[in-house]
């Protein structure tokens, strides 16, 4: 009994413990934010090697989503002779839950495991203790235009997501299947509701690729400098960033809808 | 500024891993325009004082005043107003992989002064050639050997004019060739540019042949200082082990542990 109470006050501790260095870090880095306008080529270096660099996955995830969402779509609504209404099934799906939640997983397993993997290996290989000894803060260089990149770039790429999702139940609702074309996007433009469907899609994105760029770039600091410490980190990045975009999806979607 | 004859000077200074006391009271000043070599057995906290002196560790207690500042107690950006005054050499060198041989030696620069890319690239093939690297500025960290990869981090620890460059173990894992090397660059250095030199170092024959002053450390004191000759003749046993590389003296051979008769063939526990 004393066993179980000191390992589960063990555990707690330890988890108090990080979640406080975790915000400590995150209030370093938006103390350091203005690094985005005063070093400007940084965060578009790190834009591309986050954001960019991670377009092609998406896009190509997106396309299959979208004409899975069509084909399924399309068998379950015809039978109700509604195949019509495809494309606005089609573009709530994708805007209001799988854009933002398919896309920040992704983009976890994508971004967030590289970005943990780069600064757990230069501060294996003193990297960062090096910048430190030549009075550079790697939280200003390093670590706040990686986390500052990667909280706009989610945004933009579910935006992608959901317009080459939609192009994809294009693809196979109206090339494939024969719905009219006029009547897959009309039915788009009269049922979704720019600012509860869409914007709310964003303000989501927004919210995972800040969870996800803050797990990952602490993560990353955090690590033991080992090859175990790192190898663990990464995982840890994966694991704990889509567990965290899935519960926050339910919370979010509950507050929203 | 201060001007006293001494560029680093330490007191009384203590500091523990956890449990374990690395550094007990130790003090030991360095003088300006000197080579100063630290040396002592593996786990002794010779890289720990380097930390100590460089600010990115605390001390439990004690003083660490580095050209007249306490560096334990200023300010952060004092701090690193002083680091960009002192250059440290790691051990493997800690080069930015992801920039050239060029961008990491420029790094400083561009970090800290306004300097036009001119002015920058100048400064940085004068180092370059110091070191003797002037032909290899456009390779990446990761196609260096060893000693080429330390030269590059010694050009990039000089490039912003520092007072002081503390080697850590410049001398482990190279080549008899690139350790001269390393040698000459340190002694020359210290004299021509009049750096002050801190090398952290075990390796007996390389700090023989470069130190002004030595230091020996053992369980976190200083067991023994003066010039290479004084310490080859000392009498004391703890530095006669050390120098000669005996593998008996007060350092033993056995890491500290229970009977052995007792742990072979005693009750398990």
């Amino acid at each position: 009994m004393t066993a179980v109470l000191r390992i589960t006050g063990a555990l707690s501790l330890g988890l108090m413990a990080v979640l406080g260095r975790a915000v400590i870090l995150l209030m370093h880095m938006l103390r350091h934010s203005h690094v985005v306008v005063k070093r400007f080529p940084l965060f578009v270096q790190q834009l591309y090697a986050i954001g960019v660099l991670t377009l092609p996955i998406i896009i190509v995830a997106a396309i299959f989503v979208g004409m899975v969402l069509g084909l399924q779509g399309y068998n379950t609504l015809v039978d109700y002779g509604a195949e019509s209404s495809l494309g606005l099934l089609v573009a709530l799906s994708l805007t209001r839950e799988l854009g933002p939640v398919l896309g920040a997983l992704l983009f976890a397993g994508r971004a967030g495991a590289a970005l943990t993997a780069e600064i757990g290996l230069m501060k294996a290989t003193e990297q960062l203790a090096g910048m430190e000894m030549m009075a550079v803060d790697p939280i200003y260089r390093i670590l706040a235009p990686r986390f500052l990149a990667g909280v706009l770039a989610l945004p933009l790429l579910v935006a992608l997501f959901n317009v080459v999702g939609i192009y994809g139940g294009h693809v196979v609702g109206v090339e494939m299947l024969g719905i009219n074309a006029s009547a897959y996007w009309s039915g788009m433009q009269q049922g979704v509701d720019f600012y509860n469907d869409v914007l709310n899609g964003v303000v989501k994105s927004f919210v995972f690729g800040f969870v996800i760029s803050w797990i990952a770039v602490f993560q990353g600091y955090d690590a033991s400098p080992t090859s175990e410490g790192v190898s663990r980190a990464t995982t840890m990045t994966v694991v704990a960033s889509s567990l965290l975009v899935l519960g926050l999806d339910f919370v979010l979607t509950s507050l929203m809808f | 500024m201060t001007s006293s004859l001494e560029l680093v000077e330490i007191s009384d200074l203590h500091f523990s891993w956890q449990d374990r006391v690395v550094l007990d009271g130790i003090s030991l000043s360095i003088p300006r325009g000197k080579v100063t070599v630290i040396m002592g057995p593996s786990g002794t906290g010779k890289t720990t004082l380097l930390q100590l002196i460089g600010g990115r560790l605390r001390p439990a207690s004690g003083i660490v005043l580095v050209d007249g500042h306490s560096v334990p107690d200023v300010s952060r950006s004092a701090l690193f107003e002083l680091r960009k005054r002192m250059g440290m050499l790691f051990q493997n060198g800690a080069l930015l992989t992801d920039l050239s041989v060029f961008e990491n030696v420029a790094f400083p620069l561009r970090e800290h002064s306004e300097l036009p890319g001119p002015v920058i690239r100048q400064l940085v093939l004068m180092k370059l050639h110091l070191v003797g690297l002037r032909g290899a500025r456009d390779m990446m960290p990761a196609q260096l050997s060893g000693g080429m990869a330390r030269r590059v981090a010694l050009a990039r620890a000089i490039v912003m004019d520092p007072m002081m460059v503390m080697y850590d173990e410049p001398f482990t894992g190279l080549d008899p060739i690139s350790r001269g090397v390393i040698l000459k660059l340190i002694r020359s250095l210290n004299d021509n540019l009049g750096i002050t030199s801190l090398v952290v170092t075990h390796d007996v024959n390389e700090a023989l042949s470069i130190a002004d002053n030595i230091f020996l450390l053992s369980n976190g004191h200083v067991v023994a200082s003066g010039s290479p000759d004084e310490l080859m003749a000392s009498s004391s046993e703890e530095v006669s082990q050390f120098m000669q590389g005996k593998p008996e003296g007060p350092v033993h051979f056995h890491y500290p542990a229970d009977d052995y008769i007792d742990d072979l063939f005693g009750v398990q526990p």
